[in-house]
């Protein structure tokens, strides 16, 4: 009773605590314990989880067991507890002045170095997490995906300041450009007839296949571009959501691709490693274009056009240039996305995942590279999560959204700077 | 193609076109008072068609009980009344909980909420009335009149008819009520009326009121005219009525009515003439062009929107 009422007094009391006790842990020493943690899990996983009364290993941290078998909760938790937050706790604490050590002399080194380190880690753990199950892997492809697509609407929506309804249309452009790449030419198949090329260096094919499926939708986005950046206001939303429709449309008339039936048989190609590049190379250049001169003339035509125009900005062309680059990742995104479910049809492409979309970006937060990457996983996560309620998910997540814009009408990590530097640095 | 053929066309495109037109009101109103999109609309649309089909079914029930026993006109005229008044209590709320607060927050902010309360709105409906379709009760037995080889049927008319009237009362109401004034000098400049002692939030609920009120009689005529309901025909109905809302130019409602008429007519004849799955494609694309040409829409006056965003 007590501690409640003193936790009442000073809210943050108990975070604060645990943030001060963790201060001093480099990113670097959170990644090791995770890479401890998963190959733990990996290792002695499957008798744990028997020794907790559990059938196999939780796929997703616990959270499908919690909503399903309420009796198995106690040891679910136990799991989740022993398997995953203490391996990392203990060691990102205990090594940290060999991490803090390791970070320095990563330090000496270019950036470049550093984050290609970090990332090997990272992706390390994708890999050795993802081996459990397959479950894992494809929902994990899927949220690295949409954390493409987040941040390439995150673009126009955010740092644009414009609204934009038609990424459902420009990932369906890429989906298709891109399975019509590699069905085309590379699979024996019905509908295109004989393989064209061997299908032995996807490493190589796989993304010109992507930057094919982009550059088309960059094509449809200058179609939207040219007659809606020529006044200002509201009009990109009516002509992008038409746009997302005609697109729609156009493909469920098209004989060729199937029709409304959709598209399969796209090669096996994007494996975890391809799209963990892509989406690393995306965020990436993403974030440059943002930070360049190109970006900020974006934000200051975001904030005041006739301003910009007055600094010579030429508004028209930054906008032109930014939806059309925003527009190339998404068609890289949804070229990804295709190849990892192996069967695209157009209704997958309507106002559903428009609506996800647009909660992705707003949940995590406009005008932030880390606001995007936020709200794809929550979105995403919460999205498998709450699977097990069913239809009820569909009540929760809204409401959750609309609480969060109620009180962060921007969303929850808005108009803050991806720092590399200052997200790798050593912390002693 | 005879001139019979065409004459049975129109009619059924103003048919069509009225339930485009009267939820594209509800649209059109919000959108020119508070700039904003009120994505929801729809999925009201949709509650006030299920809403009129739960009183149908409730009177018609309790006169085949003989708990009181009313004719069927009296019971359509009353459904259309009683539902028009719940679904613009539904409306009201809306606007209570998912945008009021976020006034003086960015726009596209408040188009999410609204985003969100369709798909809250849409599954509660599905979760009460599961996923099958319902028949929705027909209170009028239909006759069809031949005139001249066109066959109109007696709904057709009502619909068209009760259509038009609403728009002419709220036409009547915005431009001769002091209410209608209000409206009026909101969407003219919504942050200097305020200070002339006219309260933002009585005329934003009212205006929600009444573009609900609006869609739950285009959502009961819906019924009637096409008996089959299901949750997801607000979608279907929302988003293309809030292109016409947008088509007929901003704060206008002639343009609106217009607009909807417009798309309606488009929808019916690429359909007669083209294979109807090119239906959406074709009719986008004329939208698309008109709007490249005149992009502030039909009716509407270009206006240097400084967004709150």
């Amino acid at each position: 009773m007590l501690h409640n009422e003193s936790a009442a007094i000073h809210p943050r009391g108990t975070l604060d605590l645990i943030r001060r006790f963790f201060a001093n842990v480099p990113l670097l020493g959170w990644l090791a314990g995770a890479l401890a943690a998963v190959v733990l899990e990996q290792a002695i996983g499957t008798s744990l989880a028997h020794a907790l009364g559990l059938p196999r290993i939780p796929v997703l941290f616990g959270f499908l067991i919690f909503l399903k078998q309420p009796a198995l909760i106690p040891g679910a938790l136990g799991y989740v507890l022993l398997s995953n937050i203490l391996p990392i706790c203990i060691i990102a604490k205990v090594g940290a002045p060999l991490f803090n050590f390791l970070c320095r002399v990563l330090f000496k080194m270019p950036l470049l170095v550093t984050a290609v380190v970090h990332l090997a880690l990272l992706y390390a753990i994708f890999h050795i997490w993802t081996d459990v199950n397959a479950y894992r892997l494809i929902m994990l492809k899927l949220m690295l995906i949409s954390i493409l697509l987040t941040l390439s609407l995150n673009v126009i929506n955010g740092y644009m300041g414009e609204f934009s309804c038609s990424h459902p249309g420009f990932m369906a452009l890429g989906a298709y450009s891109a399975s019509l790449f590699t069905v085309g030419l590379f699979v024996n198949d019905q509908l295109f007839g004989q393989a064209i090329l061997v299908s032995d260096y996807a490493v190589v094919f796989f993304p010109l296949g992507l930057i094919f499926a982009g550059l088309v939708s960059a094509f449809g986005a200058l179609i939207i571009a040219i007659p809606s950046f020529k006044t200002r206001g509201d009009y990109l939303a009516i002509i992008s959501l038409a746009f997302t429709f005609m697109v729609k449309s156009l493909l469920e008339n098209l004989e060729f691709l199937g029709g409304p039936r959709g598209l399969s048989g796209q090669p096996d190609w994007s494996s975890l490693p391809m799209v963990f590049i892509i989406v690393v190379l995306g965020v990436w250049i993403i974030n440059n274009f943002v930070t360049s001169t190109m970006g900020k003339a974006l934000n200051a035509v975001r904030d005041d056009e006739i301003a910009a125009e007055a600094m010579t900005v030429n508004t028209r062309k930054t906008k032109i240039i930014a939806f059309m680059f925003a527009a190339f990742w998404a068609g890289v995104a949804g070229g990804l996305f295709a190849h990892v479910l192996r069967f695209v049809n157009p209704s997958t492409f309507g106002l559903q995942k428009l609506a996800e979309v647009l909660a992705m970006v707003y949940f995590g937060g406009l005008n932030s590279v880390y606001g995007s990457i936020v709200g794809a996983v929550s979105i995403s996560l919460l999205g498998e999560a709450l699977r097990p309620l069913e239809i009820l998910k569909w009540i929760i997540i809204p409401l959750l959204l609309i609480l969060v814009m109620i009180f962060r009408p921007r969303g929850l990590i808005s108009f803050k700077e991806f720092n590399i530097e200052k997200l790798l640095k050593p912390r002693s | 193609m005879n001139l019979t053929y065409i004459l049975q066309n129109v009619i059924n495109a103003l048919q069509w076109g009225s339930f485009y037109a009267l939820i594209a009101l509800g649209y059109s109103m919000v959108y020119s008072i508070l700039m904003l999109f009120n994505f929801a609309h729809g999925d009201i649309f949709m509650v006030g068609a299920y809403i009129g089909f739960a009183l149908t079914t409730a009177l018609v029930a309790m006169s085949a009980a003989g708990v009181i026993v009313l004719p069927n006109w009296l019971i359509l005229i009353l459904t259309i009344i009683l539902a028009m008044l719940f679904t613009s209590c539904l409306g009201m709320l809306v606007e209570r909980i998912g945008y009021r607060p976020l006034r003086g927050a960015p726009r596209a902010s408040a188009a999410i909420t609204g985003l969100m309360i369709g798909i809250i709105l849409q599954t509660t409906v599905l979760s009460i009335m599961g996923a099958q379709r319902v028949l929705f009760p027909s209170l009028i037995q239909t006759t069809t009149y031949n005139v001249a080889g066109v066959s109109v049927t007696n709904i057709k008319i009502m619909i068209v008819f009760v259509s038009i009237a609403l728009m002419i009362a709220l036409h009547q109401f915005v431009q001769h009520s002091k209410w209608g004034m209000a409206m009026r000098a909101m969407a003219y400049d919504y942050t200097v009326v305020p200070l002339m002692g006219v309260s933002i939030n009585a005329i934003a609920a009212m205006t929600f009121a009444i573009g609900s009120a609006l869609a739950a009689a285009a959502g009961i005529m819906y019924g009637m005219a096409y008996p089959i309901l299901d949750p997801s025909m607000g979608i279907l109905f929302g988003w293309k009525a809030f292109v016409a809302a947008i088509l007929g130019g901003r704060g206008s409602i002639m343009g609106a009515c217009i607009a909807g008429f417009l798309i309606g007519f488009i929808e019916i004849f690429v359909a007669t003439i083209f294979p109807s799955t090119l239906r959406d494609l074709i009719a986008y694309s004329i939208i698309f062009v008109i709007l490249v040409f005149r992009p502030h829409g039909l009716f509407g006056e270009p206006y240097s929107a400084r967004l709150r965003l």
